[in-house]
């Protein structure tokens, strides 16, 4: 294992983060204030609790999940598509690393950035609401896998696209959809019998139940189901990752 | 002499059916800078490419240091320092990071002695600390100059390095070249100017339509096809060509004050003592004889215009 190269790549990636880092850390903390003011004083008037958590508390993992997803592909994606856009991919390609190396690298550098987000979001949520986290040991798993997996995701995405539509589309138009519609603002039984099991087709679901779970010990959905579900994407993003890896598919031509 | 990049029957077809690379063997000496000519399209970029890593070849091997660049891509590659065609590089990154950057993907411990040798030997010492934006496209062409010598290759790729350089720049480019050589240091550029080949180069290949159509040493490639030109003064101008000596194919210059005569010193016979015999049974007076060697451009489009005939 070649781990000067995968440090090399994964400094470099972290360079560009820092060189905005204000902005990266201040946009997560206004866009939670904002999703406060509205989820939590406007909805959270009417709705109470929610199986004995305060509305602004329940919302908080789905907060974090949301951000943690869309951040991960994001700077994954766009991590491995630039250096493709604008040419420099051939000095990796042309390296003496294996794809491996070269995913650790990016993957590692994305999956920092958004844990670093999630961190930032749980830390200003703290300020609103009162939060007591019961199993904190599995709440930074969760954190760290649903990192990793989106991340190599984002690899995928960024790898696949060809242009910068390509590169929105996915986290767009079903990243979003899947993560709102997989109960970050409410609890799945609060919706109608028909809709609860057209839900459980939704794999996010089971990501969002099982890191609020590691919160509040409660869950929609059995927690083995949760981790079965985080532990299938990430192997089905890592299949895909090896058969890019043996077909040089869209990277080598 | 042990070549250090073996080529064999490389083959590259890109996804599009087009076939870029037909059948190519080539060896590499040791330590030998390596021209390679060929028009736009010829196969020269997709040639270092196959070798570098960049494309995946069809058929054909290739070894780098005895390393196959396929199964062994780690030794090989370990080997090699790639300068790309077009200006590639990270446009917010400071000039020393991407060097340092470089280095580290090649797997090389940080050494600043090093880093700060490459910077002042390219003159980019002083632009250490600017961003790649704020450069000129020279400059950043001995940026990219710099990331392949940031890991200390020993084989040395360099796909056009002096495309849009000026002529000053260019010079010193062949002197860091020279002194890459010296250093022990294989060297294989590719370049569309023939004086660059001339300047430099120990060997040149001729690459056109993904084929090598030659590798000769340089003094006798220009010997074995130069064609040279005789160039006789007159005492006296004169019109036309005297009817004797038409079959010489002699084209009058200088207002009828020169005659130029071209021939092939590869033929058997030059043709030039019947020549200087029949001018004076003509009754020419001459008043001076040039002969000059025919630059490598010309042998050039004389190649590839036979090659394509
Ligand atoms: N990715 C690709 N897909 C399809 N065809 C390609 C690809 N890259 C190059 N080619 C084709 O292969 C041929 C050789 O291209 P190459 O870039 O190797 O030429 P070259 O000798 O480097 O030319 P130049 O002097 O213009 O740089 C060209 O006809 C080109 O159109
Ligand atoms: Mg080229």
């Amino acid at each position: 294992m070649n781990w000067t190269a995968i440090l090399a790549i994964y400094k470099f990636e972290m360079s560009r983060f820092f060189r905005t880092l204000l902005q990266s850390f201040i946009s997560p903390v206004i866009s939670t204030s904002l999703y406060f003011v509205v989820f939590g004083a406007a909805i959270g008037s009417r709705i109470d609790q929610v199986e004995g958590v305060s509305y602004g508390a329940f919302i908080v993992p789905g907060l974090i999940m949301l951000a943690v997803m869309t951040q991960s592909i994001t700077n994954a994606s766009f991590g491995i598509y630039f250096p493709k856009f604008i040419g420099t991919i051939y000095e990796v390609l042309s390296a003496p690393i294996s794809f491996l190396e070269v995913v650790m690298g990016y993957v590692g550098a994305a999956a920092t950035k958004a844990l670093f987000i999630g961190a930032v979001i749980l830390f200003t949520s703290s300020l609103f609401v009162e939060l007591e986290i019961q199993h904190p040991i599995a709440m930074v798993g969760f954190m760290v896998l649903t990192c990793l997996s989106f991340a190599l995701l984002g690899f995928i995405i960024g790898i696949w696209a060809k242009n910068f539509e390509q590169l929105q589309l996915v986290p767009l138009l079903i990243v979003t959809p899947l993560v709102f519609l997989g109960g970050s603002f409410y609890s799945i039984s609060m919706l109608p019998p028909v809709w609860q099991t057209i839900t459980l087709f939704n794999p996010v679901v089971y990501l969002i139940s099982g890191f609020r779970w590691a919160f509040f010990g409660m869950a929609d959905v059995p927690i083995g189901l949760s981790l079965l579900a985080i532990g299938g994407f990430t192997a089905l993003c890592l299949v895909v990752i090896w058969w890019i890896f043996k077909t040089g598919w869209r990277i080598r031509s | 002499m042990t070549a250090i990049v073996e080529i064999r029957g490389l083959r590259k077809t890109y996804d599009d059916g087009f076939e870029a690379l037909k059948g190519i063997d080539l060896s590499i000496e040791q330590g030998e800078i390596l021209a390679l000519l060929g028009p736009n399209g010829a196969g020269k970029t997709t040639l270092i490419s196959s070798i570098c890593g960049i494309t995946v070849p069809t058929g054909g091997t290739v070894s780098v240091g005895g390393h196959d660049v396929v199964r062994d891509y780690r030794g090989a590659r370990a080997m090699i320092g790639l300068v790309p065609q077009e200006i590639t590089l990270e446009p917010f990154e400071k000039v020393i990071r991407t060097v340092r950057f470089s280095r580290g993907l090649f797997g090389k411990a940080p050494d600043e002695a090093h880093v700060e040798k490459v910077l002042r030997t390219l003159s980019l010492w002083d632009k250490r600390n600017a961003r790649v934006i704020e450069l000129s496209g020279g400059m950043k062409r001995r940026v990219l100059i710099a990331k392949a010598l940031s890991h200390e290759p020993r084989v040395l790729f360099l796909d056009e390095p002096t495309a849009g350089v000026d002529v000053e720049l260019r010079k010193d480019m062949w002197a860091t070249v020279a002194d890459l050589k010296a250093a022990g240091v294989t060297i294989i550029l590719t370049t569309h100017y023939i004086e660059e080949a001339e300047a430099i180069a120990d060997r040149i290949g001729v690459i056109n339509d993904g084929q090598l159509l030659l590798v000769e040493e340089k003094a006798a490639l220009m010997q074995r096809l130069g064609r040279k030109d005789l160039r006789i003064e007159l005492q006296h101008p004169i019109d036309a060509v005297p009817e004797m000596l038409s079959h010489y194919g002699l084209v009058l210059e200088d207002g009828g004050m020169a005659l130029t005569y071209t021939y092939d010193t590869q033929g058997e016979r030059t043709g030039i003592t019947q020549l200087l015999s029949d001018l004076s049974g003509a009754g020419l007076v001459l008043r001076d004889i040039q002969t000059r060697q025919s630059s490598l451009e010309e042998i050039f489009v004389g190649l590839v215009k036979e090659g394509t005939a």
